[in-house]
């Protein structure tokens, strides 16, 4: 088995290093983290060649970021590597809550079936990044140049210079576009002097990671002012390898520096556990967190995904998971300029729509810092009268907030969606997440939706078969032709097989779902014609 | 016959049966609870009343109701 951990990538030196000239590359991406593996691969199964920079030599340090939401999965899954990940991956959909000993009530992420992957799986960043890194080394148009950091940088009309620095020196690099993916600490951003701006929260918490058997569900538990750390919060969660994340909340007058110390963080293990628990310490953090964002996620040609963009709360596991999101959303969108498909303005929209969806995130992150960390005496008050009411009251429970975890922004707004003239019902509006269910692929064989869906390509779901099913797979076709884009298709019937679909995507035959590359749905129709279909593409590209 | 639950506006003419009846019956339910307690028991009380309510808008009306002394 492979230690990610202790994994280090050699230096090697590039032929750009030594070229007279600086060499132009299409993209660069900043950050061999989660976001920047999950945009150079993105970017080079589009057929974009990719340089992505790494100031370092080696993964994730500690587990970090450890739930990996359902919609995180799916495009780890278009990206090549979701089945590694939920293979090793803990799958859970259970949280139990607690107020002091007692539970007062526990909820199912994924109360329904009917989709490949689970709600979250549990997977120490390390094992993520290290999948990813591996599924990158596959792919040729991937150049990852370990140690080599980014010292400088200037905006010209037509490309990005980049000073990058390296064990043998600096060197220049130009990048028709640059992605800056390099964390909530940015050097891109201090470069570029610009800020992410919000609030800090006056909390301190522990991470404690231990390693031991233990005979538990693989559940999240959450605690309010439990009588083994009283007056604070504690998360307990599985991880793979018997490694179990415990979260401890310390308040603001925590010593970090002292809590960090071993003799402090195993009574506070074996508060939980009990004297007798055996245990190994894995790894130890203490943290303070901010919730913010920057004003603007697109600055020229340097764009900014994930942690260097926006900041939460880890409550909602929003911060790894939005940053996949955004690279998703940010690399088909490269790829259609560079491949000349549309206009430099499709990128203003990847500003726009994940700064839509980080405002979303910090919203949620906010109001679960503010239940877990009242901020005065009456807002403690109120906090335990819905703890304490919980018990009891379904209606309470609706209240608790210990992270409303990690969902896909609905892009209402974007102006990539064509609103619907037609009547539906549910939660398939222009801008959502493509949902997924089981159908029977072609040859007879068990499928889901979203990953035959999962070209990559732009995709018509045509529901039904018969004449007026045919007629909306026709329309489809002569879209992508004439507007020469390709448009995949995937047909579901309307039968008993496929209810489920039917049913999410509140379908009859011919009903049409024009999915983007990234699967956020930007149009619809109970009877589309090739012009619809085309101007909706035209619109989702900015073309038109 | 109660408008709470239909009403999209917050009520404030005279709608409580028996007003005298009810604020016996509000002091009544603090008796033997310490000041602590009672201070407990004010909020759950207030948020099984805003469910009964439900609407936010009214709700918020409520709030600003009681800001204005």
């Amino acid at each position: 088995m492979i230690d990610y951990q202790s994994l280090r990538f050699d230096y090697k030196r590039h032929p750009d290093q030594d070229a007279a000239a600086p060499v132009r590359r299409p993209v660069a991406v900043i950050g061999a983290g989660p976001v920047g593996l999950a945009l150079a691969i993105d970017l080079a199964q589009r057929g974009i060649p990719v340089v992505l920079l790494d100031n370092d030599n080696a993964l994730s340090t500690g587990s970090r970021a450890i739930c990996f939401a359902k919609r995180t999965l799916e495009i780890f899954d278009r990206l090549g590597c979701g089945e590694r990940m939920v293979g090793k991956g803990v799958s859970w959909n259970v949280g139990r809550v607690f107020f002091r000993n007692e539970e007062i009530y526990s909820f199912d992420l994924l109360p329904e079936t009917g989709h490949a992957r689970p709600a979250f799986v549990n997977l120490q960043q390390y094992y993520v990044e290290g999948f990813l890194a591996e599924r990158a080394a596959g792919l040729p148009l991937i150049d990852l140049r370990w140690k080599n950091k980014v010292a400088g940088t200037v905006q010209h009309a037509d490309h990005v210079a980049l000073t990058v620095e390296t064990p043998d020196g600096p060197y220049q690099l130009d990048a028709v576009y640059v992605a800056a993916c390099d964390g909530s600490r940015s050097s891109m951003r201090a470069l570029l002097g610009l800020e992410s701006k919000g609030r800090q929260f006056k909390d301190r918490f522990l991470i404690a990671d231990v390693k031991m058997k233990l005979d538990r569900p693989a559940e999240r538990w959450f605690w309010f002012d439990p009588e083994f750390h009283r007056n604070q919060s504690v998360l307990l969660h599985m991880q793979p390898d018997n490694v179990w994340r415990i979260d401890f909340q310390l308040g603001w007058d925590a010593d970090p520096e002292e809590e960090k110390k071993p003799e402090k963080i195993i009574p506070r293990v074996k508060a939980l556990l009990g004297e007798d628990a055996q245990f190994d310490l894995e790894w130890a953090s203490v943290y303070t967190f901010s919730c913010l964002r920057m004003d603007r996620f697109r600055h020229g040609r340097v764009f900014f995904a994930g942690d260097s963009a926006h900041g939460v709360s880890p409550f909602g596991a929003r911060g790894a998971n939005s940053g996949v999101q955004d690279a998703e959303n940010l690399a088909w969108k490269l790829a259609a300029v560079l491949q000349r498909q549309a206009p430099d303005a499709l990128l203003d929209s990847y500003g726009h729509e994940r700064e839509y969806a980080a405002d979303e995130n910090i919203l949620h992150s906010t109001r679960a810092t503010d239940f877990i960390t009242p901020k005065s005496e009456v807002s403690r008050l109120f906090r335990d009268a819905v703890l304490e009411l919980a018990k009891r009251h379904a209606f309470a429970r609706t209240l608790v907030n210990s992270g409303r975890l990690s969902v896909p922004a609905t892009l209402h707004t974007s102006a990539l969606n064509t609103p619907d003239a037609d009547a539906f019902e549910g939660c398939m509006v222009p801008g959502a997440v493509a949902a997924d269910a089981p159908l029977v692929r072609a040859d007879g064989t068990a499928g889901w939706l979203l990953q035959e869906a999962g070209s990559g390509a732009f995709t018509a779901v045509v529901f039904g078969s018969g004449e007026v099913a045919d007629r909306a797979a026709r329309a489809a076709a002569a879209a992508g032709a004439a507007a020469g884009v390709p448009i995949e298709t995937v047909r579901i019937p309307t039968d008993e097989a496929h209810a489920l679909a039917a049913r999410r995507y509140d379908a009859r035959a011919g009903t049409l779902y024009l999915l983007r590359p990234d699967q956020h749905v930007c149009g619809r129709w109970r009877r589309a014609d090739a012009g619809l279909v085309r101007a909706a593409l035209d619109r989702a590209l900015c073309n038109a | 016959m109660p408008q709470a639950t239909t009403a999209q506006q917050l009520t404030t003419a005279p709608n409580i049966e028996a007003p005298d009846d009810f604020y016996e019956a509000l002091i009544e339910a603090h008796q033997g609870l310490s000041t602590d307690q009672s201070h407990a028991f004010n909020p759950r009380l207030l948020l099984v009343l805003a469910n009964h309510i439900g609407s936010l808008p009214v709700l918020r009306e409520a709030f600003a109701a009681a800001a204005r002394k």
